[in-house]
């Protein structure tokens, strides 16, 4: 028996959000008694060590060129994996592939899932119980998952990353792909993180500026504040909207849920519908001239000011506790 | 070419959440429900448009709920669905929802299926990807760009790190994001001709959930908010490292 974890590989790198996952998978299988089995398409030697390094006790190494573009095509194979190592549990990260994976599968092999979990889980017989955010963040829910297979996603971000010094069998696995009708072209690519910066959702440093702005133009103050701290940017939804910035950058509840540890919000109002999206931070700093806006009932730390004043300020004095620690 | 555009009815957006029987169910009393917006502004009226440019005939909601819902339903059907179906079930949980709809989709031969992204309550992304894996066909993650020709579909969807555009012969399920379609408001003639519409209601297969909700939390809320002076930004990284521990 085994917990089964879905890992990916983002940029020659193992995906964090993936390390969060056999973190996570390590836990369950110490509670339910059990070892871990990582599932990987393409991995080098150097990932398939960060991998066993994480927690997996084994490693299903795959080689194949194709199925990365269609979820249709990586559920069948995540699929005969969980067969082939008798999977009780399946762990996805909740990010763009686990969404359209993780539910396909809980259909296949009539698994129940929890998608989006923020907590370990705990055993209750045959159950296991584990929380998720509901109504945008604004409370959670304990799930019991009640079939034989059970299939979690993680909420990237919600959990801290550990590596030890464990070493993983590999084992080539072969997935048979030739009964899926698998049915999509992809005709374009086209990348968005251009500046090389962490993507908004694997985040953990988010500086954030909204119509307070005033334009685009204004929008060096910003970037210079996250090069200071190695931030990525992000937008209130006017900002995308107005094409200021371009939508990816968009956070809230019809864009982008990220959950950073620091999130510093600038010249953004506060409005619920951008809570929804970035109230799991775990620091928030809001800058606002508007002593009432309603987003400091939401901070941590806030800042009553100019922001075309305070911006370059805390720039400086990043950069000068910066220099310090060196 | 029929469309089936699945609705999900959430509390409005701006509601104040609060539980009930020992924080085990949603209180809805006196919440105002609305069409899950995903559902509406994106995959609603994108199947609409789609309709009016004659690349598409007929453009049928689902909703899988109980009596109470029918006015979310209404609203779909003022803003210019042709008819409607109701599920007759709570849906408790994301693949028992899928299920249905996907058996109903099975039994009336549709050549695409439309969802949102994600409910605003269950925030679970699960339903489209669910439908797709009982019907087995193929399933296109949040588009935010659709456009038909004959029998096959190009759409532009999120990938990590950007978007992808990609092609695939119906029928076939997607999700829908932000981009997909502006936000439309019924008409008072839409809103007349909704009370006459066609709404069947079918009876559920009644297949046990297999996951359930055991009991609700609202989140905490943060400890009161620390202000810093505006000329004090050293103290503020100060905090950020030592308090926050953040950097
Ligand atoms: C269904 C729905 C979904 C939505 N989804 C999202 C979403 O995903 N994300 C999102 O962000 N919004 C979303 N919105 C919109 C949301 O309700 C707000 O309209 C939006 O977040 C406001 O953006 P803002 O704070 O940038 O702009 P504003 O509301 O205009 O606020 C600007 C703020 O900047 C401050 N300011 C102005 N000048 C300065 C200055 N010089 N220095 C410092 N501060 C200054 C002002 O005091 C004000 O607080 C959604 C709305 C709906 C109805």
């Amino acid at each position: 028996m085994s917990v089964l974890v879905y890992t990916e590989i983002n940029k020659g790198r193992v995906k964090k959000a993936s390390l969060e996952c056999i973190n996570y998978a390590a836990k369950i299988a110490e509670l339910t008694g059990s070892t871990v089995t990582a599932f990987v398409n393409n991995a080098d030697a150097a990932q398939l060590e960060e991998i066993g390094k994480a927690g997996a006790t084994k490693i299903l190494s795959v080689k194949n060129d194709k199925f990365n573009a269609d979820s249709m095509l990586v559920s069948a194979a995540v699929e005969q994996a969980a067969k082939a190592e008798n999977a009780k549990v399946i762990v996805f990260a909740f990010d763009i592939v686990g969404k359209a994976v993780a539910p396909r599968l809980s259909a296949k092999l009539k698994a129940g899932l929890v998608a989006g979990a923020v907590d370990y889980p705990s055993v209750n017989g045959s159950s296991l119980e584990v929380k998720k955010n509901v109504f945008s963040g604004k409370a959670t829910a304990l799930y019991s998952i009640n079939s034989e297979v059970k299939i979690i996603s993680l909420l990237p971000n919600s959990f801290p990353v550990t590596a030890g010094d464990n070493k993983a069998t590999v084992v080539d696995f072969s997935v048979d792909l030739s009964s899926v009708n698998s049915r999509i072209v992809v005709k374009e690519v086209k990348s968005n993180d251009a500046n090389g910066t962490t993507p908004l959702p694997e985040a953990e440093l988010v500086v954030s500026a909204g119509r307070g702005m005033k334009g685009p133009e204004n929008w060096k103050i910003i970037e210079d504040l996250a090069g200071s701290l190695g931030a990525t940017t992000a937008c209130s939804r006017p900002v995308a909207d107005m094409h200021w910035r371009p939508h990816h950058e968009h956070v809230g509840q019809t864009g982008v849920a990220i959950r950073p540890n620091l999130y510093i919000a600038v010249g953004i109002s506060g409005a619920i519908q951008h809570l929804a999206g970035v109230n799991g931070s775990k620091t928030i700093v809001v800058i606002n001239n508007d002593k009432e806006a309603p987003f400091f009932k939401s901070a941590d730390y806030g800042v009553v000011g100019d922001a075309f004043t305070i911006v370059p300020k805390l720039t400086e004095a990043i950069k000068k506790f910066k220099a310090n620690q060196n | 070419m029929k469309i089936l555009v699945a609705i999900s009815n959430v509390p409005d957006t701006t509601t104040k959440i609060q539980f009930t029987d020992g924080d085990t169910k949603f209180n809805a009393a006196g919440v105002t429900f609305v069409i899950n917006p995903y559902d509406e502004w994106y995959a609603l009226v994108r199947a609409l448009e789609l309709k009016e440019a004659n690349l598409a005939e007929k453009v049928t909601l689902i909703h899988v709920g109980l009596a109470d819902s029918e006015a979310t339903i209404r609203k779909g059907l003022a803003l210019g669905a042709d008819d409607a179906v109701r599920i007759d079930a709570e849906g408790p949980d994301a693949l028992f929802v899928a299920d249905q709809i996907a058996a109903y989709a099975k039994a009336n031969a549709y050549d695409l299926i439309l969802v949102g992204k994600e409910t605003i309550n269950y925030n679970g992304s699960s339903v489209g990807a669910m439908i797709s894996g009982v019907l087995d066909l193929p399933f296109i993650s949040l588009a935010n760009k659709l456009d038909l020709a004959g029998n096959k579909a190009t759409v532009e969807q999120e990938v990590d790190g950007g978007t992808q555009i990609v092609e695939c012969e119906l029928p076939l399920v997607i999700s829908c994001a932000k981009g997909m379609a502006e936000q439309r408001i019924p008409n008072m003639r839409g809103i007349m001709a909704a009370r006459t519409k066609p709404l069947t209601v079918v009876a559920s297969n009644g297949a046990a959930p297999l996951t359930s909700v055991k009991s609700f939390t609202l989140s905490a809320g943060r400890t009161a908010v620390k202000m810093i002076s505006e000329d004090n930004m050293d103290e503020l990284v100060q905090l950020l490292h030592t308090q926050a521990k953040v950097i």
